[in-house]
Protein backbone atom coordinates (compact mmCIF):
# COMPACT_ATOMS: atom_id res chain seq x y z
CA UNK A 1 0.00 0.00 0.00
CA UNK A 2 1.42 3.42 -0.79
CA UNK A 3 1.72 5.17 1.90
CA UNK A 4 -0.50 8.48 1.03
CA UNK A 5 -3.23 5.87 0.80
CA UNK A 6 -3.10 4.98 4.39
CA UNK A 7 -4.72 8.50 5.66
CA UNK A 8 -8.35 7.81 4.44
CA UNK A 9 -7.87 4.27 6.60
CA UNK A 10 -10.41 3.51 9.45
CA UNK A 11 -8.45 3.26 12.57
CA UNK A 12 -9.27 -0.47 12.96
CA UNK A 13 -7.87 -0.61 9.32
CA UNK A 14 -4.65 0.68 10.48
CA UNK A 15 -4.84 -1.46 13.09
CA UNK A 16 -4.70 -4.17 11.67
CA UNK A 17 -1.74 -3.07 8.84
CA UNK A 18 0.37 -1.75 12.27
CA UNK A 19 0.27 -5.76 13.40
CA UNK A 20 0.56 -7.64 10.44
CA UNK A 21 3.15 -5.04 10.02
CA UNK A 22 2.07 -3.87 6.51
CA UNK A 23 2.98 -0.44 7.73
CA UNK A 24 4.88 1.09 10.80
CA UNK A 25 3.86 3.73 12.92
CA UNK A 26 6.44 5.98 12.12
CA UNK A 27 5.30 5.73 8.47
CA UNK A 28 1.27 6.39 9.32
CA UNK A 29 2.28 9.44 11.44
CA UNK A 30 4.79 10.63 8.20
CA UNK A 31 1.92 10.10 6.07
CA UNK A 32 -0.62 11.77 8.49
CA UNK A 33 2.02 14.77 8.57
CA UNK A 34 2.51 14.62 4.88
CA UNK A 35 -1.26 15.09 4.73
CA UNK A 36 -1.56 18.13 7.18
CA UNK A 37 1.21 20.23 4.92
CA UNK A 38 -1.15 19.81 1.98
CA UNK A 39 -4.17 20.87 3.02
CA UNK A 40 -3.15 23.02 6.46
CA UNK A 41 -2.89 25.70 3.13
CA UNK A 42 -6.97 25.57 2.73
CA UNK A 43 -8.59 24.05 5.54
CA UNK A 44 -6.58 25.53 8.69
CA UNK A 45 -8.03 22.38 11.16
CA UNK A 46 -4.73 22.74 13.54
CA UNK A 47 -3.31 25.55 15.67
CA UNK A 48 -0.66 23.80 16.13
CA UNK A 49 1.22 20.75 14.57
CA UNK A 50 3.73 18.46 16.81
CA UNK A 51 5.65 16.69 14.32
CA UNK A 52 8.82 15.93 16.18
CA UNK A 53 6.63 14.64 19.32
CA UNK A 54 4.91 12.99 16.99
CA UNK A 55 7.77 10.90 15.14
CA UNK A 56 9.11 9.82 18.49
CA UNK A 57 6.27 9.28 19.89
CA UNK A 58 5.76 6.67 16.86
CA UNK A 59 9.11 5.56 17.55
CA UNK A 60 7.68 4.59 20.83
CA UNK A 61 4.88 2.70 19.73
CA UNK A 62 6.49 0.87 16.72
CA UNK A 63 8.57 -0.71 19.38
CA UNK A 64 5.72 -1.71 21.65
CA UNK A 65 3.92 -3.57 18.92
CA UNK A 66 7.08 -5.39 17.82
CA UNK A 67 6.98 -6.52 21.37
CA UNK A 68 3.37 -7.59 20.83
CA UNK A 69 1.91 -5.26 23.93
CA UNK A 70 -0.52 -2.96 21.52
CA UNK A 71 -3.45 -1.50 22.70
CA UNK A 72 -5.79 -1.02 20.45
CA UNK A 73 -4.86 3.11 19.93
CA UNK A 74 -1.08 2.33 19.64
CA UNK A 75 0.82 4.01 16.84
CA UNK A 76 -2.96 5.23 15.75
CA UNK A 77 -2.11 9.10 14.62
CA UNK A 78 -4.89 11.83 16.48
CA UNK A 79 -5.33 15.47 17.26
CA UNK A 80 -6.62 17.00 19.94
CA UNK A 81 -8.83 19.88 20.17
CA UNK A 82 -6.87 22.83 21.79
CA UNK A 83 -8.51 23.38 24.62
CA UNK A 84 -8.00 20.35 26.09
CA UNK A 85 -4.58 20.29 28.07
CA UNK A 86 -1.46 18.88 26.96
CA UNK A 87 1.90 18.92 29.08
CA UNK A 88 4.71 20.77 27.26
CA UNK A 89 2.25 21.23 23.99
CA UNK A 90 1.18 24.64 23.89
CA UNK A 91 -2.93 24.77 24.38
CA UNK A 92 -4.11 28.18 23.55
CA UNK A 93 -8.15 27.50 23.28
CA UNK A 94 -7.75 29.80 20.26
CA UNK A 95 -8.01 32.68 22.13
CA UNK A 96 -5.16 35.91 22.36
CA UNK A 97 -5.53 35.30 25.98
CA UNK A 98 -3.87 31.50 26.03
CA UNK A 99 -1.09 32.41 23.64
CA UNK A 100 2.03 30.63 24.43
CA UNK A 101 0.21 28.87 27.22
CA UNK A 102 2.02 25.80 28.02
CA UNK A 103 0.30 23.50 30.29
CA UNK A 104 2.32 21.63 33.16
CA UNK A 105 0.36 18.83 33.03
CA UNK A 106 -1.86 16.40 30.59
CA UNK A 107 -5.72 16.15 30.88
CA UNK A 108 -7.00 13.22 31.51
CA UNK A 109 -8.02 12.07 28.62
CA UNK A 110 -4.61 12.68 26.93
CA UNK A 111 -2.59 10.96 29.36
CA UNK A 112 -4.85 8.15 28.70
CA UNK A 113 -4.32 8.08 25.23
CA UNK A 114 -0.94 8.56 25.76
CA UNK A 115 -1.21 5.81 27.90
CA UNK A 116 -2.07 3.28 24.69
CA UNK A 117 0.57 4.86 22.68
CA UNK A 118 -1.94 7.12 20.48
CA UNK A 119 0.57 9.47 18.37
CA UNK A 120 -0.39 12.82 18.83
CA UNK A 121 0.09 14.96 15.53
CA UNK A 122 -1.68 18.36 16.54
CA UNK A 123 -4.03 20.70 18.18
CA UNK A 124 -7.49 21.51 16.54
CA UNK A 125 -8.53 24.81 15.88
CA UNK A 126 -12.10 26.20 17.92
CA UNK A 127 -14.18 28.49 18.44
CA UNK A 128 -12.34 30.63 21.18
CA UNK A 129 -12.96 29.11 24.63
CA UNK A 130 -15.19 26.57 22.70
CA UNK A 131 -17.86 29.30 21.98
CA UNK A 132 -19.39 29.53 18.86
CA UNK A 133 -21.04 27.27 16.28
CA UNK A 134 -18.88 27.64 13.52
CA UNK A 135 -14.78 28.19 14.10
CA UNK A 136 -15.12 31.81 12.88
CA UNK A 137 -14.92 33.32 16.65
CA UNK A 138 -11.34 31.50 16.49
CA UNK A 139 -8.38 34.07 17.43
CA UNK A 140 -6.27 31.73 15.32
CA UNK A 141 -8.32 32.12 11.96
CA UNK A 142 -11.48 30.26 11.21
CA UNK A 143 -11.38 26.35 10.04
CA UNK A 144 -12.88 25.78 6.41
CA UNK A 145 -14.98 22.84 5.83
CA UNK A 146 -12.95 20.13 3.77
CA UNK A 147 -16.46 19.73 1.69
CA UNK A 148 -16.59 23.40 0.26
CA UNK A 149 -14.06 26.13 1.74
CA UNK A 150 -16.33 29.13 1.35
CA UNK A 151 -18.26 27.05 4.49
CA UNK A 152 -17.92 26.71 7.94
CA UNK A 153 -16.85 23.61 9.51
CA UNK A 154 -19.52 23.98 11.96
CA UNK A 155 -18.26 24.57 16.01
CA UNK A 156 -16.72 24.58 18.44
CA UNK A 157 -14.96 21.56 17.18
CA UNK A 158 -14.63 22.70 14.22
CA UNK A 159 -10.68 21.69 13.58
CA UNK A 160 -11.15 18.28 14.78
CA UNK A 161 -14.01 17.46 12.57
CA UNK A 162 -12.25 19.15 9.07
CA UNK A 163 -9.32 17.19 10.22
CA UNK A 164 -11.00 14.25 10.54
CA UNK A 165 -12.99 14.41 7.45
CA UNK A 166 -9.80 15.75 5.52
CA UNK A 167 -7.47 12.73 6.85
CA UNK A 168 -5.36 14.72 8.98
CA UNK A 169 -5.74 12.31 11.57
CA UNK A 170 -7.52 9.00 12.40
CA UNK A 171 -9.21 10.54 15.09
CA UNK A 172 -9.78 13.59 17.55
CA UNK A 173 -11.35 14.83 20.49
CA UNK A 174 -13.44 17.11 21.04
CA UNK A 175 -15.77 18.96 23.75
CA UNK A 176 -19.30 19.21 23.71
CA UNK A 177 -21.27 22.37 25.97
CA UNK A 178 -24.58 22.33 23.48
CA UNK A 179 -23.29 20.26 20.56
CA UNK A 180 -19.79 21.14 20.00
CA UNK A 181 -18.87 18.03 18.86
CA UNK A 182 -21.94 16.54 17.44
CA UNK A 183 -22.98 19.79 15.16
CA UNK A 184 -19.21 20.30 13.55
CA UNK A 185 -18.87 16.34 13.02
CA UNK A 186 -22.45 16.30 11.12
CA UNK A 187 -21.44 19.44 8.70
CA UNK A 188 -17.86 18.19 8.11
CA UNK A 189 -19.74 14.36 7.65
CA UNK A 190 -17.81 12.10 10.43
CA UNK A 191 -18.87 10.85 13.42
CA UNK A 192 -19.34 12.58 16.86
CA UNK A 193 -20.11 11.44 20.30
CA UNK A 194 -20.89 13.42 23.05
CA UNK A 195 -20.68 11.13 26.42
CA UNK A 196 -23.35 11.14 29.07
CA UNK A 197 -22.20 13.41 31.53
CA UNK A 198 -18.81 12.55 33.21
CA UNK A 199 -18.20 9.25 31.58
CA UNK A 200 -14.85 11.00 30.42
CA UNK A 201 -12.98 12.95 32.74
CA UNK A 202 -12.55 16.74 32.59
CA UNK A 203 -9.42 17.16 34.58
CA UNK A 204 -7.22 19.17 32.39
CA UNK A 205 -10.33 20.56 29.84
CA UNK A 206 -10.58 24.07 29.94
CA UNK A 207 -13.70 25.20 31.19
CA UNK A 208 -16.21 26.52 29.70
CA UNK A 209 -19.66 25.37 31.51
CA UNK A 210 -18.94 23.04 33.87
CA UNK A 211 -22.11 21.61 33.95
CA UNK A 212 -22.49 20.97 30.58
CA UNK A 213 -19.09 20.38 29.47
CA UNK A 214 -18.19 16.86 27.95
CA UNK A 215 -15.11 15.65 25.87
CA UNK A 216 -15.82 12.74 22.97
CA UNK A 217 -14.22 11.27 19.92
CA UNK A 218 -14.39 12.53 16.69
CA UNK A 219 -13.90 9.41 14.16
CA UNK A 220 -14.89 8.26 10.77
CA UNK A 221 -17.06 5.67 11.53
CA UNK A 222 -19.27 4.43 14.97
CA UNK A 223 -17.03 1.55 15.63
CA UNK A 224 -13.80 3.73 15.45
CA UNK A 225 -15.81 6.01 17.69
CA UNK A 226 -16.13 2.63 19.96
CA UNK A 227 -12.50 2.32 20.16
CA UNK A 228 -11.84 5.61 21.60
CA UNK A 229 -14.43 6.05 24.31
CA UNK A 230 -13.52 2.60 25.79
CA UNK A 231 -9.85 4.78 26.27
CA UNK A 232 -11.07 7.74 28.10
CA UNK A 233 -14.29 6.94 29.44
CA UNK A 234 -13.98 5.51 33.53
CA UNK A 235 -14.01 7.81 36.71
CA UNK A 236 -10.96 9.69 37.26
CA UNK A 237 -10.29 10.90 41.20
CA UNK A 238 -9.54 14.23 39.79
CA UNK A 239 -12.68 15.22 38.80
CA UNK A 240 -15.23 14.93 41.28
CA UNK A 241 -18.00 14.75 38.42
CA UNK A 242 -17.18 11.52 36.86
CA UNK A 243 -18.91 8.75 36.90
CA UNK A 244 -18.07 5.59 38.84
CA UNK A 245 -19.35 2.28 37.89
CA UNK A 246 -18.09 -1.34 35.55
CA UNK A 247 -16.22 0.28 32.53
CA UNK A 248 -18.46 -1.37 29.78
CA UNK A 249 -16.42 -2.27 26.52
CA UNK A 250 -18.31 -0.26 23.75
CA UNK A 251 -16.73 -2.03 20.58
CA UNK A 252 -18.49 -5.21 21.76
CA UNK A 253 -21.72 -3.51 21.86
CA UNK A 254 -21.95 -2.97 18.05
CA UNK A 255 -23.09 -5.89 16.57
CA UNK A 256 -26.48 -6.50 17.89
CA UNK A 257 -28.46 -4.91 15.34
CA UNK A 258 -31.59 -3.33 15.96
CA UNK A 259 -33.72 -5.59 15.85
CA UNK A 260 -36.94 -4.36 18.21
CA UNK A 261 -35.35 -1.85 19.36
CA UNK A 262 -37.90 0.95 19.93
CA UNK A 263 -37.17 4.47 18.12
CA UNK A 264 -38.62 7.68 18.55
CA UNK A 265 -38.99 10.65 16.57
CA UNK A 266 -39.87 13.59 18.32
CA UNK A 267 -41.53 16.34 15.73
CA UNK A 268 -40.12 18.91 17.59
CA UNK A 269 -36.38 18.46 16.07
CA UNK A 270 -37.95 19.42 13.32
CA UNK A 271 -37.52 23.11 13.45
CA UNK A 272 -39.32 25.97 11.13
CA UNK A 273 -36.12 26.43 8.80
CA UNK A 274 -35.11 22.90 8.68
CA UNK A 275 -33.14 22.51 5.31
CA UNK A 276 -35.74 20.26 3.45
CA UNK A 277 -32.83 18.33 2.09
CA UNK A 278 -31.81 17.57 6.10
CA UNK A 279 -35.35 16.46 6.73
CA UNK A 280 -35.52 14.05 3.43
CA UNK A 281 -31.62 12.26 4.81
CA UNK A 282 -33.11 11.87 8.25
CA UNK A 283 -36.74 10.41 6.72
CA UNK A 284 -34.79 7.72 4.81
CA UNK A 285 -32.27 7.07 7.29
CA UNK A 286 -35.55 6.08 9.77
CA UNK A 287 -36.78 3.53 6.91
CA UNK A 288 -33.06 1.93 6.51
CA UNK A 289 -33.62 1.52 10.23
CA UNK A 290 -37.28 0.17 10.16
CA UNK A 291 -36.09 -2.08 7.21
CA UNK A 292 -33.58 -3.40 9.74
CA UNK A 293 -35.83 -3.99 12.57
CA UNK A 294 -35.95 -0.98 14.41
CA UNK A 295 -39.86 -0.06 16.14
CA UNK A 296 -39.76 3.34 14.41
CA UNK A 297 -42.30 6.02 16.02
CA UNK A 298 -43.03 9.39 16.06
CA UNK A 299 -43.65 11.46 19.52
CA UNK A 300 -43.79 14.44 21.22
CA UNK A 301 -41.17 16.47 23.81
CA UNK A 302 -43.24 19.99 23.73
CA UNK A 303 -40.79 21.38 26.13
CA UNK A 304 -37.83 21.16 23.13
CA UNK A 305 -38.13 24.95 22.04
CA UNK A 306 -37.81 25.89 25.27
CA UNK A 307 -34.14 24.37 25.47
CA UNK A 308 -32.47 26.82 23.69
CA UNK A 309 -33.35 29.85 25.70
CA UNK A 310 -32.28 27.57 28.93
CA UNK A 311 -29.04 26.94 27.28
CA UNK A 312 -27.87 30.33 26.55
CA UNK A 313 -28.72 31.78 30.36
CA UNK A 314 -26.90 28.97 31.88
CA UNK A 315 -23.57 28.25 29.46
CA UNK A 316 -23.03 32.34 29.75
CA UNK A 317 -23.56 32.35 33.68
CA UNK A 318 -21.33 29.20 34.49
CA UNK A 319 -19.00 30.98 31.77
CA UNK A 320 -19.33 33.97 33.35
CA UNK A 321 -17.64 32.63 36.72
CA UNK A 322 -14.81 30.33 34.97
CA UNK A 323 -13.42 32.86 32.92
CA UNK A 324 -13.17 35.35 36.16
CA UNK A 325 -9.63 33.25 36.30
CA UNK A 326 -7.64 35.07 33.30
CA UNK A 327 -6.62 38.11 35.52
CA UNK A 328 -3.21 38.36 33.52
CA UNK A 329 -1.39 37.88 36.98
CA UNK A 330 -0.85 33.52 37.18
CA UNK A 331 -0.95 32.87 33.61
CA UNK A 332 -1.90 34.21 30.20
CA UNK A 333 -1.87 37.52 28.80
CA UNK A 334 -1.51 40.54 30.34
CA UNK A 335 -1.76 43.66 28.79
CA UNK A 336 1.54 45.88 29.19
CA UNK A 337 0.65 49.06 30.19
CA UNK A 338 -1.89 49.85 33.06
CA UNK A 339 -2.30 52.12 35.95
CA UNK A 340 -2.94 50.13 39.18
CA UNK A 341 -4.62 46.83 39.12
CA UNK A 342 -8.05 47.43 38.07
CA UNK A 343 -7.06 49.31 35.05
CA UNK A 344 -5.04 45.97 34.36
CA UNK A 345 -7.66 43.44 35.16
CA UNK A 346 -10.43 45.22 32.96
CA UNK A 347 -7.55 45.59 30.14
CA UNK A 348 -6.34 42.51 29.76
CA UNK A 349 -9.53 40.60 29.53
CA UNK A 350 -10.23 43.88 27.14
CA UNK A 351 -7.55 43.16 24.70
CA UNK A 352 -7.61 39.09 25.65
CA UNK A 353 -10.48 38.16 24.65
CA UNK A 354 -12.71 37.89 21.60
CA UNK A 355 -15.88 39.91 20.84
CA UNK A 356 -17.96 36.34 21.26
CA UNK A 357 -16.42 35.51 24.80
CA UNK A 358 -17.03 38.86 25.71
CA UNK A 359 -20.49 38.90 24.75
CA UNK A 360 -21.05 35.60 27.09
CA UNK A 361 -19.41 36.55 30.00
CA UNK A 362 -21.55 40.26 30.07
CA UNK A 363 -24.81 38.07 29.10
CA UNK A 364 -23.74 35.54 32.62
CA UNK A 365 -22.60 38.42 34.51
CA UNK A 366 -26.11 39.86 33.72
CA UNK A 367 -28.04 37.19 34.40
CA UNK A 368 -27.00 36.40 37.60
CA UNK A 369 -26.62 39.94 38.84
CA UNK A 370 -28.95 41.29 41.84
CA UNK A 371 -32.31 42.01 40.39
CA UNK A 372 -32.16 39.38 37.59
CA UNK A 373 -31.06 35.86 38.71
CA UNK A 374 -34.71 35.07 40.02
CA UNK A 375 -36.20 35.47 36.46
CA UNK A 376 -32.90 34.41 34.52
CA UNK A 377 -30.66 32.18 36.22
CA UNK A 378 -33.09 30.55 38.89
CA UNK A 379 -35.82 30.14 36.30
CA UNK A 380 -33.60 28.76 33.78
CA UNK A 381 -32.79 26.07 36.46
CA UNK A 382 -36.14 25.34 37.13
CA UNK A 383 -36.90 24.71 33.67
CA UNK A 384 -33.62 22.14 32.97
CA UNK A 385 -35.21 20.13 35.85
CA UNK A 386 -38.69 20.04 33.66
CA UNK A 387 -36.55 19.06 30.37
CA UNK A 388 -34.54 16.52 32.40
CA UNK A 389 -37.64 15.29 33.50
CA UNK A 390 -39.57 15.42 30.01
CA UNK A 391 -36.46 13.48 28.75
CA UNK A 392 -36.27 10.43 31.64
CA UNK A 393 -40.25 9.84 30.69
CA UNK A 394 -39.57 9.45 27.34
CA UNK A 395 -36.64 6.68 27.37
CA UNK A 396 -39.37 5.23 29.12
CA UNK A 397 -41.16 4.28 26.14
CA UNK A 398 -37.95 4.35 23.39
CA UNK A 399 -34.67 3.29 23.72
CA UNK A 400 -33.42 5.91 21.64
CA UNK A 401 -34.54 8.63 19.74
CA UNK A 402 -33.72 10.19 16.12
CA UNK A 403 -33.19 13.58 14.93
CA UNK A 404 -31.80 16.19 12.34
CA UNK A 405 -28.15 16.80 14.64
CA UNK A 406 -28.20 20.55 12.51
CA UNK A 407 -31.17 22.19 10.73
CA UNK A 408 -29.00 22.74 7.73
CA UNK A 409 -26.10 21.84 6.33
CA UNK A 410 -22.83 23.82 6.53
CA UNK A 411 -23.79 27.64 5.87
CA UNK A 412 -21.24 30.00 4.42
CA UNK A 413 -18.94 32.37 6.39
CA UNK A 414 -20.37 35.59 7.47
CA UNK A 415 -23.87 34.62 7.31
CA UNK A 416 -24.48 33.85 10.81
CA UNK A 417 -21.89 36.57 12.21
CA UNK A 418 -23.94 39.72 12.25
CA UNK A 419 -26.68 38.33 14.22
CA UNK A 420 -25.63 35.64 17.71
CA UNK A 421 -28.94 34.72 17.74
CA UNK A 422 -28.79 32.89 13.87
CA UNK A 423 -25.13 31.72 15.35
CA UNK A 424 -27.20 30.13 18.39
CA UNK A 425 -29.86 28.57 16.54
CA UNK A 426 -27.66 26.37 14.84
CA UNK A 427 -27.60 24.23 18.29
CA UNK A 428 -31.22 24.00 19.10
CA UNK A 429 -31.03 19.95 17.92
CA UNK A 430 -28.40 19.64 20.35
CA UNK A 431 -28.33 21.48 23.29
CA UNK A 432 -31.10 19.63 24.81
CA UNK A 433 -29.05 16.37 25.47
CA UNK A 434 -26.41 18.94 27.37
CA UNK A 435 -29.08 20.15 29.83
CA UNK A 436 -30.30 16.80 30.55
CA UNK A 437 -26.67 15.23 30.83
CA UNK A 438 -27.18 12.19 28.29
CA UNK A 439 -25.14 10.57 25.61
CA UNK A 440 -25.54 11.63 21.81
CA UNK A 441 -23.97 10.82 18.48
CA UNK A 442 -24.06 12.27 15.12
CA UNK A 443 -23.19 10.13 12.26
CA UNK A 444 -23.32 10.83 8.45
CA UNK A 445 -27.06 9.90 6.11
CA UNK A 446 -26.66 11.84 2.77
CA UNK A 447 -25.94 14.59 1.46
CA UNK A 448 -27.79 17.55 1.30
CA UNK A 449 -26.89 19.86 -2.17
CA UNK A 450 -23.39 18.32 -2.15
CA UNK A 451 -22.90 18.70 1.68
CA UNK A 452 -22.72 16.42 4.42
CA UNK A 453 -26.74 15.77 6.82
CA UNK A 454 -25.82 14.51 10.56
CA UNK A 455 -28.68 12.16 11.86
CA UNK A 456 -28.53 12.49 15.44
CA UNK A 457 -29.46 9.78 18.04
CA UNK A 458 -29.82 10.40 21.62
CA UNK A 459 -30.64 8.11 24.31
CA UNK A 460 -31.02 7.73 28.07
CA UNK A 461 -27.56 8.19 30.50
CA UNK A 462 -25.24 5.54 30.00
CA UNK A 463 -26.95 4.33 26.51
CA UNK A 464 -23.50 4.95 24.60
CA UNK A 465 -23.64 1.57 23.96
CA UNK A 466 -26.96 1.59 22.19
CA UNK A 467 -26.52 4.43 20.88
CA UNK A 468 -22.94 2.96 18.97
CA UNK A 469 -24.89 -0.03 18.59
CA UNK A 470 -27.89 1.85 16.21
CA UNK A 471 -25.63 3.98 14.08
CA UNK A 472 -23.01 0.91 13.64
CA UNK A 473 -25.78 -0.96 12.55
CA UNK A 474 -27.31 1.77 9.80
CA UNK A 475 -23.53 2.18 8.40
CA UNK A 476 -23.68 -1.17 7.99
CA UNK A 477 -26.42 -0.81 5.93
CA UNK A 478 -25.42 2.52 4.20
CA UNK A 479 -21.81 4.28 3.09
CA UNK A 480 -22.36 7.29 3.75
CA UNK A 481 -19.85 7.36 6.47
CA UNK A 482 -17.40 6.50 3.66
CA UNK A 483 -17.80 9.30 1.63
CA UNK A 484 -14.65 12.01 1.44
CA UNK A 485 -14.45 15.30 0.50
CA UNK A 486 -12.46 16.00 -2.66
CA UNK A 487 -9.18 16.44 -1.67
CA UNK A 488 -8.44 20.87 -1.05
CA UNK A 489 -5.57 21.17 -1.67
CA UNK A 490 -5.57 24.86 -3.09
CA UNK A 491 -6.18 27.89 -0.89
CA UNK A 492 -9.83 29.12 -1.78
CA UNK B 1 -36.72 45.93 26.76
CA UNK B 2 -33.72 47.78 25.97
CA UNK B 3 -30.49 47.82 28.15
CA UNK B 4 -29.04 51.14 28.44
CA UNK B 5 -25.57 52.37 28.23
CA UNK B 6 -24.99 52.35 32.02
CA UNK B 7 -26.56 49.10 32.93
CA UNK B 8 -24.22 47.64 30.17
CA UNK B 9 -20.76 49.35 31.87
CA UNK B 10 -22.25 48.25 35.00
CA UNK B 11 -22.61 44.61 34.16
CA UNK B 12 -18.88 45.01 32.19
CA UNK B 13 -17.55 46.64 35.90
CA UNK B 14 -18.82 43.51 37.49
CA UNK B 15 -17.53 41.22 34.74
CA UNK B 16 -14.32 43.25 34.55
CA UNK B 17 -14.33 43.57 30.86
CA UNK B 18 -13.15 46.91 29.63
CA UNK B 19 -15.23 48.00 26.92
CA UNK B 20 -14.87 51.12 24.49
CA UNK B 21 -17.74 53.30 23.98
CA UNK B 22 -18.72 51.78 20.61
CA UNK B 23 -18.82 48.15 22.06
CA UNK B 24 -21.14 49.33 25.01
CA UNK B 25 -23.22 50.54 22.03
CA UNK B 26 -23.17 46.82 20.35
CA UNK B 27 -23.46 44.77 23.11
CA UNK B 28 -26.54 47.21 24.12
CA UNK B 29 -28.41 45.96 21.31
CA UNK B 30 -27.11 42.67 20.58
CA UNK B 31 -27.83 41.54 24.67
CA UNK B 32 -30.89 43.18 24.41
CA UNK B 33 -31.72 41.20 21.57
CA UNK B 34 -30.68 38.01 23.29
CA UNK B 35 -32.30 38.53 26.62
CA UNK B 36 -35.95 39.29 24.59
CA UNK B 37 -35.43 35.59 23.22
CA UNK B 38 -35.35 34.14 27.07
CA UNK B 39 -38.90 36.27 27.73
CA UNK B 40 -40.15 32.59 25.80
CA UNK B 41 -39.82 30.94 29.65
CA UNK B 42 -41.91 32.99 31.16
CA UNK B 43 -44.81 31.04 29.50
CA UNK B 44 -43.73 28.10 31.27
CA UNK B 45 -44.94 27.28 34.99
CA UNK B 46 -42.52 26.53 37.30
CA UNK B 47 -43.95 27.13 40.68
CA UNK B 48 -42.42 24.46 42.66
CA UNK B 49 -40.33 22.76 40.40
CA UNK B 50 -36.94 22.35 42.21
CA UNK B 51 -33.37 23.89 40.10
CA UNK B 52 -31.19 21.97 38.59
CA UNK B 53 -28.13 23.22 39.12
CA UNK B 54 -26.75 19.73 36.99
CA UNK B 55 -27.80 17.22 34.93
CA UNK B 56 -27.03 14.33 36.85
CA UNK B 57 -27.22 14.60 40.91
CA UNK B 58 -24.24 14.63 42.65
CA UNK B 59 -22.82 14.07 45.99
CA UNK B 60 -19.97 15.86 47.67
CA UNK B 61 -17.00 13.58 47.35
CA UNK B 62 -14.25 12.96 49.92
CA UNK B 63 -11.09 11.65 50.54
CA UNK B 64 -8.69 10.79 52.92
CA UNK B 65 -6.35 14.23 54.14
CA UNK B 66 -3.17 12.40 52.40
CA UNK B 67 -0.03 14.87 51.28
CA UNK B 68 0.65 13.77 47.64
CA UNK B 69 3.65 15.17 45.67
CA UNK B 70 2.92 18.86 43.93
CA UNK B 71 4.58 20.83 40.87
CA UNK B 72 7.76 22.50 41.31
CA UNK B 73 7.16 26.32 42.24
CA UNK B 74 9.50 26.61 38.39
CA UNK B 75 6.67 25.03 36.76
CA UNK B 76 3.47 25.87 38.19
CA UNK B 77 5.28 29.89 37.47
CA UNK B 78 6.55 28.85 34.02
CA UNK B 79 3.49 30.17 32.44
CA UNK B 80 3.18 33.69 34.66
CA UNK B 81 3.69 37.18 32.95
CA UNK B 82 5.55 38.57 35.62
CA UNK B 83 7.39 36.56 37.92
CA UNK B 84 10.41 37.39 40.88
CA UNK B 85 11.60 34.26 42.75
CA UNK B 86 8.98 31.99 43.89
CA UNK B 87 6.40 35.13 43.33
CA UNK B 88 3.94 36.32 40.78
CA UNK B 89 4.60 39.91 40.55
CA UNK B 90 1.08 42.00 40.62
CA UNK B 91 0.44 45.77 40.11
CA UNK B 92 -0.20 47.90 43.07
CA UNK B 93 -3.68 47.06 44.60
CA UNK B 94 -3.53 50.49 46.97
CA UNK B 95 -2.24 53.32 44.93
Amino acid sequence: MHPSDVTGLSIREARELLDNGGVSSVELTRAALDRIGEVEPSVHAFVTVTDELALEQARLADARISLGNAAPLTGIPMQLKDNISTRGVPTTCSSRMLEGFVPTYDATVARLLYDQGAVLVGKGNLDEFAMGSSTENSARGPTRNPWDLGRVPGGSSGGPAAAVASGECFFSLGSDTGGSIRQPAALCGVVGLKPTYGLASRFGLVAFASSLDQIGPITRDAADGALVLNAIAGHDRSDSTSLSGEPTNYASCLDHGVEGLRIGVPREYFVDGTDPGVERAVREALVVLEGLGARVEETSLPLTPYALAVYYIIAPSEASANLARYDGVKYGYATPTASGMWEALDKTRQEGFGPEVKRRIMLGAYALSTGYYDAYYLKAQKVRTLIRRELQQVFGEFDALATPTSPTVAFPFGERTEDPVQMYLSDVCTVPANIAGIPGISVPAGLADGLPVGLQFLGPHRAEGTLLRIAHAYQQATDWHTMRPAPATKAA
Amino acid sequence: MRLSAEEVRQVARLARVGLTDGEVEQMRGQLSNILGHFDVLGHLDTDGVEPSSHSVDLESVTRDDVVEASLPPDEVLSNAPDREADFLRVRAVLE
